[in-house]
């Protein structure tokens, strides 16, 4: 079985005049870096939040690895928020404990190494690191782990160009062949050689779920040029 | 050292040739063992699904060959390599009498420039 995602019909209207997301149906299979493209506004966030269950959808259904989304699923799936969730007041080294308890899969020895590529002290509280800082702190929490599917919301926007390029590639060194990493951005020309396949939402639908390659050879132009194009307003 | 791709032309046909060029130029020999696909997607700074795509183009056109559990090196068949070499010579040159051409230069006129721009890289 080479599925891992298996959307079927999903739907999330929030009120009768806001559906986030519309009647979207896709399969995701094991093995792939993808990105999750779209304007603000397309339903992306919801449809992660969805598929952590953190939002419950209106119609239709996700499945994980054969697992409708509950305990089992999330087990195996690794999040990176939009926003934080870890508390100010916390050491690093304190979390990279809260971690190991609480994920079997999660590898602190993992962690620490890239903290260390980072220059990241584990003695530091939270509360004050730079914005940027803590995004990565969060992207290694999530790294870390040994996930079969990684979902990743918007993770290289606050950080500079240089830990990009290493946060792309601990992305590709970490992530287990068998493994899935969803990827939500903004930032296209950043990501773009490191994605497969690339997924563009509109107003809550799907428009195209396509590979990077197919677009460049068939347009002529990055995906990145393409979005532009497709998305101008 | 990410390597620079061009952003309007699928980004394995680039690799392909990005590793034919090494090893027409030598930095892979003949006979010589190659990187592993995660590995060299690291190097790269690209996607390793999208480096196995051009190392299976590169296996079926022979210049490098899988070994069961020996991993990957490039043929020994230096003819192979050499009649790669020929071909990326004159796509280039095909490319810079196009360009010529259109600045206005004519077939002596080209040749005598060659011969100028050699001699002032020897003095150099």
């Amino acid at each position: 079985m080479n599925e891992l995602v298996e959307i079927v019909g999903l739907t999330k209207a929030y009120d009768s005049r806001n559906v986030a997301v519309n009647n979207i149906t896709l399969t995701l299979p094991k093995g792939r870096i993808i990105g999750l493209l779209g304007p603000n506004g397309s339903g992306k966030t919801t449809l992660i939040k969805m598929m952590n269950g953190l939002l419950t959808p209106t119609t239709g259904s996700i499945k994980i690895n054969g697992a409708y989304v509950g305990p089992q699923s999330k087990a195996r799936v690794a999040y990176l928020p939009d926003r934080t969730y870890l508390a100010g007041n916390q050491k690093i080294k304190d979390i990279l404990k809260y971690f190991q308890d609480f994920y079997a899969d999660f590898s602190r020895e993992r962690a620490e190494e890239m903290l260390r590529s980072l220059n990241i002290d584990p003695d530091t509280k939270m509360k004050v690191l730079s914005k940027g800082t803590k995004e990565k702190v969060q992207l290694i929490l999530v790294m870390s782990r040994n996930a079969d599917l990684y979902i990743l919301d918007e993770p290289i926007a606050g950080v500079d160009p240089a830990a990009r390029d290493y946060i792309l590639r601990t992305i590709i060194n970490n992530y287990n062949p068998e493994a899935t990493v969803l990827i939500s951005t903004h930032l296209i020309n950043d990501i773009e050689k490191v994605l497969d396949e690339v997924i563009f939402m509109k107003y809550g639908h799907l428009l195209l779920y396509t590979s990077v390659d197919n677009i460049r050879e068939q347009h002529g132009k990055s995906v990145d040029a393409y979005f532009r194009e497709v998305f101008a307003c | 050292m990410a390597w620079d791709l061009e952003s309007d032309r699928p980004i394995y046909a680039q690799l392909v040739e990005i590793i034919q060029m090494q090893i027409v130029s030598g930095y892979y020999p003949p006979g010589g063992k190659l990187p592993s696909v995660r590995d060299l997607a690291a190097v790269a700074a690209v996607n390793p699904n999208t480096m196995q795509k051009a190392f299976a183009e590169l296996e079926r056109s022979g210049l490098i060959i899988t070994q069961r559990t020996n991993g990957r090196s490039v043929t020994e068949d230096e003819e192979m390599i050499n009649g790669i070499r020929q071909n990326m010579a004159k796509d280039h040159m095909e490319a810079f009498f196009t360009k010529m051409k259109e600045l206005g230069y004519s077939k002596n006129d080209i040749i005598a420039l060659i011969e100028k721009s050699y001699e002032r890289e020897k003095e150099e």
